[in-house]
């Protein structure tokens, strides 16, 4: 057990912060979910960062990365919150979809698909969910018809994070009459192919965080299809490892905001009671701890071992910390807390109410918590299946 | 940068669990109670036959010359057993305290052996198994005081938890008892080593549980099949994969002496106490009515997390340590790690 970082290591974590002071855009950039150009803005910004070879550092070099390891990628993050830099609008393609077609993709696939995803050319949408098929994944309809080296794809695919904006999609599709668990396939489709029709969705402040997917004959090359033909559902559960594991909410995203939370007591403080000082206290441990253990899990994988259901449990601490941490925030704020940043007399210029908003969901996607709940009971512990 | 344990640290930490598991068992709980002896002396010597209490003696007394790494496993197995004999506080609290003495009268060698020697922190109100003690370091203000059995008369102060043997103690110091002013970072080691057993305490009740709901049924299934039960011990057990982090890296990070350290064993104390409190109360939920009686074997555990979570410093107290540190010394995602913090900032 070392807990020191190697000299490589700092050095490492120097040239990301220089490259971040030089490179960050000084404001924050318009949101991605609200207008096509608040969406391209981030999509440069995507291909600033693949300039400097920093789109989705542990990717071999030859497809955009640098072949890095873990504890490097945690060192890259923690250097990437730390300067504030803009939210990755292609997050679901690099850290869902990335991992998964390295590790069920072929060599034509990846070639093809991860140095654009790198790049941002491509920003990629999850297309998973549908209306009668929220938790209950496996209860998916929307179809795949194979038509010799095409799928037709038809359905109706919904709550899909970026799909507003985005340039493609990965979507979980069944062949006609299978059922359940069998039968289905992962299958990469154009966001903007002939037959497919997006319905953006407001989120509660208006912001078009996701959108509902229309497929209606939507034609496609078997190439598509990510792993095996009917083994769309074993693949799936490897990208929602990688989802609830260590890829998509980074601790450091929370160390960020534990430590502008402690900077909003240091402010207030004279006028708080003790109480507020101990849940600030409690977001900054939380955070560590978050942290801690994405450290020892990055550990193990490197050692050969890997993610099991305790993946789960990773999900359902970050979502609540993450609410737990912006409701003491908001509280320090008092009546100034529900001022939107557009109100004249809003002075909160860490968007406290944003960040909420934004908290607000952890507990329901990537599987709800209840389902997470039910993993850690069933796989975790062994208790016995309803 | 690496976080996990060596082979070597596993496989001494196995050893040891699997020796604990083996002779310590509710039924041996159960059957020391009953006899009314402080401790199980066949246990006890088959402790002292491992070298556990010298784990971190240096080998000139005697002992491994291992860290609190290499303790910090043991310790969560022992409590996971609800070990009654004073192993984990001699091991790694008195022992490095007597090696930190310039003169120790030769109390390290023999407490290195299994001659149990008591420790009365200032930071305790009670000390454990004095009546066990060949001797006793006991506190007058600063100072530290090696104190023979003979010349210290003992209350017994009976804790819910039977086998946490409490004592107030009176004595008189004196400058041939006076050994010296530094209790260094024995304060630490004892709240880190509390909730290294408290994260054991924890996942017993947890695994007591899942047992339980396995086989109790109600409308003719399993009460385990019933999410309202599942999820109750699935949120016990997330608390506890977020406090076990943090006390195995407190044990690494612990001999730094720093704020930064420091902070880390409070927030290991503060997370593995509540961590085992939950743990506790939901075994006494899932159990329902048998839970809270003495013949379920829930109340071992319990009672030894509950004795734990305010020895060693309280709740308020590690809070308050972990708020001076956030308010004080950096924060953020590249402030992770108390080394990180003992070297001048990278900028």
């Amino acid at each position: 057990m070392k807990l020191e970082y190697t000299p490589e290591q700092r050095a490492f974590r120097l040239e990301v912060r220089e490259w971040m002071e030089a490179n960050v855009p000084s404001g924050p950039l318009p949101s991605f979910d609200l207008t096509q150009e608040g969406f391209e803005a981030h999509r440069e910004w995507e291909r600033k960062l693949n300039e400097g070879r920093w789109g989705m550092v542990t990717w071999p070099e030859e497809l955009g990365g640098r072949g890095l390891d873990l504890i490097r990628w945690l060192i890259f993050e923690e250097e990437y919150y730390r300067a504030g830099a803009p939210t990755r609008v292609n997050q679901n393609g690099i850290f869902l979809l990335g991992p998964t077609m390295m590790e069920f993709g072929t060599e034509e696939q990846k070639s093809r698909f991860l140095p654009r995803m790198a790049a941002g050319d491509d920003v990629w949408a999850q297309a998973w969910s549908e209306p009668g098929a929220g938790s209950d994944l496996a209860g998916v309809r929307s179809t795949c018809t194979r038509d010799g080296d095409e799928y037709v794809l038809n359905g109706q695919k919904i709550w899909s994070s970026r799909a507003t904006f985005a340039d493609w999609a990965f979507g979980l599709f069944r062949e006609p009459g299978s059922e359940r668990h069998k039968g289905m396939s992962l299958v990469l489709f154009p966001l903007d192919a002939p037959g497919v029709t997006r319905r953006p969705i407001a989120r509660m402040d208006g912001e078009l965080v996701f959108a509902e997917i229309f497929l209606d004959d939507v034609r496609v090359p078997v190439t598509n299809r990510l792993g095996e033909e009917g083994q769309g559902w074993h693949v799936c559960m490897a990208t929602a490892g990688f989802e609830r594991g260590l890829m998509l909410r980074s601790p450091a995203r929370y160390q960020q905001a534990a430590r502008k939370l402690i900077a909003l007591y240091e402010k207030h403080k004279d006028t708080l009671p003790a109480s507020i000082a101990e849940r600030v206290a409690k977001s900054w441990m939380d955070a560590d701890a978050y942290a801690l253990t994405i450290y020892a899990m990055a550990s193990r994988l490197a050692a050969g071992g890997t993610i099991g259901p305790e993946a789960s449990t990773n999900k359902i601490f970050w979502s609540e910390l993450d609410i737990a941490l912006h409701q003491t925030a908001l509280d320090i704020l008092g009546d100034r807390a529900e001022l939107t940043a557009l109100a004249p007399a809003a002075a909160d210029p860490d968007n406290w109410l944003d960040g909420y908003v934004f908290a607000l969901p952890g507990p329901i996607y990537a599987g709800s918590n209840e389902i997470q709940r039910n993993i850690i009971a069933e796989r975790m512990l062994g208790m016995p299946r309803a | 940068m690496h976080f996990a344990f060596t082979e070597d640290q596993a496989a001494i930490t196995e050893a040891a669990r699997e020796m604990l598991l083996e002779t310590c068992t509710p039924s041996d709980l159960r059957k020391l109670l009953e006899s009314g002896n402080p401790r199980d002396a066949g246990r006890w010597s088959t402790i002292c036959e491992m070298g556990l209490p010298g784990i971190m003696a240096p080998e000139s007394a005697g002992g491994l010359e291992l860290g609190l790494t290499d303790l910090v496993g043991i310790a969560e197995a022992a409590g996971y057993v609800g070990l009654p004999e004073p192993l984990i506080e001699l091991a790694g609290v008195t022992i490095p305290l007597l090696a930190s003495l310039a003169d120790d009268h030769g109390w390290l060698e023999r407490a290195a052996s299994g001659d149990f020697v008591a420790i009365g922190h200032p930071t305790n109100s009670f000390v454990g198994d004095a009546d066990q003690a060949s001797a006793l370091l006991l506190g007058h203000g600063e100072e530290i005081h090696l104190v023979p059995a003979e010349a210290v008369s003992l209350v017994r102060q009976d804790s819910f938890d039977s086998f946490r043997r409490l004592f107030t103690v009176e004595w008189t110091p004196s400058s041939a008892t006076l050994v010296g002013r530094d209790w260094a970072l024995a304060a630490e080691r004892g709240a880190l080593l509390a909730a290294a057993q408290m994260i054991g305490l924890g996942q017993r009740c947890i695994d007591m549980s899942v047992s339980y709901a396995k086989d109790r049924t109600q409308f003719g299934k399993p009460i385990g099949s019933y999410q309202a039960v599942k999820h109750l011990v699935a949120s016990a057990q997330v608390a506890i994969e977020f406090a076990r982090p943090v006390v195995h890296a407190a044990a690494a990070e612990l001999p730094l002496a720093i704020a930064a350290s420091r902070a880390r064993v409070a927030h290991a104390k503060i997370a593995a106490g509540e961590a085992a409190d939950l743990a506790a109360r939901t075994a006494v939920q899932v159990h329902g009515a048998m839970g809270i009686t003495h013949e379920a074997d829930v109340h071992f555990f319990l009672k030894r997390a509950f004795g734990l979570k305010s020895a060693w410093g309280t709740v308020a107290e590690h809070t308050r340590t972990v708020i001076e540190r956030v308010t004080t010394a950096r924060t953020g995602p590249d402030a992770t790690f108390a080394a990180e913090l003992s070297s001048p900032d990278p900028q």
